[in-house]
């Protein structure tokens, strides 16, 4: 236990102390989250200001075109195409829009706008929704004499409230943070696999072509070097994670703060990110978003997270310690050995996509229950709620399997690893691999 | 002597062949011993069973006059592998505490130990430096330290000297020398026979996994002798023939000679002083380990190692 834990360490201080970890640890999260600052900052500035003319040939307008204070459309009349274009040399105007005579909204016509320079994607998108509101109006009025407004209440649709038997009542924007939570923490899930997966499997790889594994085994165990090392990067994944958080719950506290105009911004486009806010924003019930956050169990979601992260990195660690151990240097190698670690996790990745939409789904409670799925899909079900959704006998028996799932696959990739990290030449097949777990 | 390790019929097979077959030798405390062999002989699986790198298949290994408990034994003996490993990163202090720690000295003894034997090999600035900035026979050096800080009761060196240069060499030759006489057992391997004629009390030799030779250095040397003799008279002889030896080759008035059966030194002697002619010199000579190695190993290269 006293070796394990001498591995650790130096397994654990030998990737803290790089400078790399510094980078990826603490400056990746500020680089992410400087550039999307940054995008806002400058969605928030460099909001263009166009004149754009319109020459209205056929009055299909009636001389009335709703535009912000960013789109002024004025109309024109009696000018030529050729004015027109001096002016936007002149820079009077940004550009104009040409009907021409005859033009009928029932046709399919097209109106062309022309500008001095390129229109961005974004701003063509405002000027099209401007002119085709106007258009829609004025069709709407001149055919069924209704106008835009008395059509929305009319399209209205009223919202309908979700509860369950047991009375408790589900709002939608509750359905909605859990689907946006389960997908994250199922993803985080599998991202960390992944990671720290790997990072084992190139520890174990460079031990095997600096020859030092050898000198190590003489003094431990293969056992006690494998579990060390696991030991050792799982933490530094640990507290990697930790500062991780921590950045980003600060950055989301200053940021703002460095930034003004960002909130509103932020807020805007949250409002606009998902359909269950805009029913709170439109029931005037903002409220229904907060109360479905504090729904949200997040203490058990966290302590949850670690132990999925905790067995799930366990689980898979080893498998890829004993890929590891059965390779040389050559990458290429390790990829054919790892395809059959890498399916269960992508299967997993696929059942969470499910899980997310029906929590309750038969695929999803097996999900969550195989040990080699289970930390991805269990985490994604977890956020809809324990024991709503989730009951506690599939969590104790997730839990249960996840915990015999990776004594399991250790003790498997221990007997691999013994043999594997004296081989050196050629890489071994899956035919050796069996025949080392097992003899 | 009391034996320190003992190997009763100890077997290793692999799939296709048997690697160690059958190998059983005793080794004395405070000896330095030779395990030689050709490359492919066994020596290295030998070497990680006695080290509870591997399990034999059967047979049993005596350690210290007790069986061999891998766990807890390890911690008395120091190998040095061929496939020399280090940490090409760490730090070379670092490394050499982490080692020693493995070994289970504490971080003060180790640290105590580390410092001792950098001063006395002429590492000390090397404290700071990297693996990777080593030259090969320096890390051979740090590899050295770190198979003997923990003072083992037993060290075994695969090929120590391979990339020393004659300086260096001659260095670990001397710590061999003392970590022995400070009662330290060593397990020498190599295919490097004037080292072994030099260092080693006692040799086995194995060849396809079976031992074919066992005994001290001399005794060897005169279960392999050929009655060849030098001599240097001090005039050349008239007649030379005579039925006790047989000339091999003539250098002026110096002979290489082999003294046919039934007949000793003193009657080519006697032979020589009976004529007058004085004698200025007259050695017996050995046959060399190389030699002695290259004969059995060819002797034995019919044999088959496979499962029949």
């Amino acid at each position: 236990m006293n070796k394990i834990w001498i591995i650790a360490r130096r397994e654990f201080l030998s990737r803290v102390q790089k400078k790399t970890f510094l980078y990826t640890t603490i400056l990746l999260p500020i680089v992410i989250f400087g550039l999307y600052g940054l995008i806002i900052y400058f969605s928030v500035k460099t909001a263009d200001h166009f004149k754009i003319a319109i020459a209205d040939n056929a009055k299909v307008f009636v001389g009335k075109i709703d535009g912000k204070e960013d789109f002024q459309f004025v109309f024109v009349q009696n000018e030529s195409i050729a004015s027109l274009k001096e002016k936007i040399a002149k820079k009077e105007l940004d550009g104009y829009v040409w009907v021409p005579e005859g033009f009928s909204t029932a046709n399919g016509d097209t109106i062309s706008f022309v500008s001095g320079k390129t229109v961005g994607l974004m701003n063509r998108e405002q000027i099209q929704k401007h002119i085709n509101n106007s258009l829609e109006q004025q069709r709407l009025l001149s055919s069924l004499q209704i106008s835009k407004s008395q059509l929305d209440s009319m399209q209205k649709g009223r919202d309908i409230k979700f509860a369950t038997v047991d009375g408790k009542e589900e709002n939608d924007a509750k359905a909605g943070i859990s689907f946006g939570v389960g997908y994250a923490s199922g993803f985080l899930i599998y991202i960390v696999l992944f990671i720290y997966g790997t990072m084992v499997m190139r520890g174990v790889m460079e031990e095997k072509t600096n020859r030092i594994a050898e000198v190590i085994i003489s003094s431990v165990k293969p056992f006690q070097l494998m579990m060390g090392k696991i030991t050792g990067i799982g933490a530094v994944g640990l507290v990697q994670f930790i500062i991780w958080i921590v950045l980003t719950v600060t950055l989301r506290i200053f940021l703002p703060l460095l930034i003004p105009g960002m909130v509103e911004t932020t807020n805007v486009m949250n409002h606009g990110a998902t359909e269950a806010m805009q029913t709170a924003k439109n029931s005037g019930a903002f409220d229904s978003v907060m109360s479905g956050l504090s729904d949200i169990n997040f203490g058990l979601i966290l302590s949850c997270f670690i132990f999925y992260f905790i067995g799930g990195y366990l689980l898979y660690s080893s498998l890829f310690a004993a890929v590891g151990s059965a390779v040389n240097e050559d990458p290429q190698d390790a990829q054919s050995l790892l395809l059959p670690i890498t399916m269960p996790i992508i299967f997993g990745i696929v059942i969470m996509t499910k899980a997310v939409n029906d929590p309750t789904s038969g695929l999803a409670v097996f999900g969550s229950l195989f040990p080699l799925t289970s930390p991805i899909v269990m985490m994604a079900r977890i956020p809809f709620g324990v024991p709503n959704t989730v009951p506690y006998w599939q969590l104790a028996l997730s839990m249960i399997f996840l915990i015999l799932g990776f004594l399991s696959t250790t003790w498997v990739s221990a007997r691999i690893y013994r043999v594997g990290i004296l081989m050196y030449g050629k890489k071994a097949t899956w035919k050796e691999l069996w025949k080392w777990a097992w003899r | 002597m009391a034996s320190i390790l003992q190997l009763h019929n100890l077997k290793k097979y692999y799939a296709t062949q048997k690697a160690v077959d059958d190998i059983s030798f005793d080794i004395e405390e405070g000896n330095i011993f030779g395990l030689l062999g050709p490359n492919g002989a066994g020596k290295t699986t030998l070497l990680r069973m006695i080290t509870g790198i591997f399990y034999p298949d059967s047979g049993s290994i005596t350690f210290d006059g007790r069986p061999f408990d891998p766990e807890n034994d390890i911690i008395k003996i120091g190998y040095m592998p061929e496939e020399r490993g280090l940490y090409k990163k760490m730090k070379i202090g670092e490394q050499a505490l982490y080692l020693a720690q493995l070994k289970g000295l504490s971080r003060s003894d180790a640290m105590k130990q580390i410092k001792f034997w950098f001063k006395r090999l002429e590492m000390e600035s090397w404290w700071s430096k990297k693996v990777e900035d080593l030259s090969k026979g320096m890390s051979q050096k740090l590899q050295f330290v770190t198979t003997v800080l923990h003072e083992p009761k037993l060290i075994i060196l695969d090929e120590p000297f391979s990339g020393l240069d004659p300086v260096n060499a001659n260095l670990i030759k001397d710590e061999i020398y003392g970590l022995a006489q400070r009662g330290s057992t060593i397990i020498f391997s190599t295919h490097r026979m004037e080292q072994v004629e030099e260092i080693c009390d006692h040799i086995v030799l194995v060849n396809l996994g079976k031992k074919i030779l066992d005994g001290t250095v001399s005794e060897v040397k005169q279960q392999f002798k050929e009655h060849k003799f030098s001599i240097k008279l001090g005039s050349i002889p008239n007649g030379i023939d005579d039925a006790a030896y047989e000339v091999i080759e003539q250098k002026g008035n110096a002979f290489t000679m082999k003294i046919n059966d039934g007949f000793q030194s003193n009657d080519v002697l006697q032979h020589f002083i009976g004529q007058g002619i004085m004698i200025e010199s007259f050695n017996e000579i050995l046959p060399s380990l190389n030699d002695i190695f290259i004969q059995l190993v060819n002797d034995t290269k019919s044999v088959s190692r496979a499962f029949n």
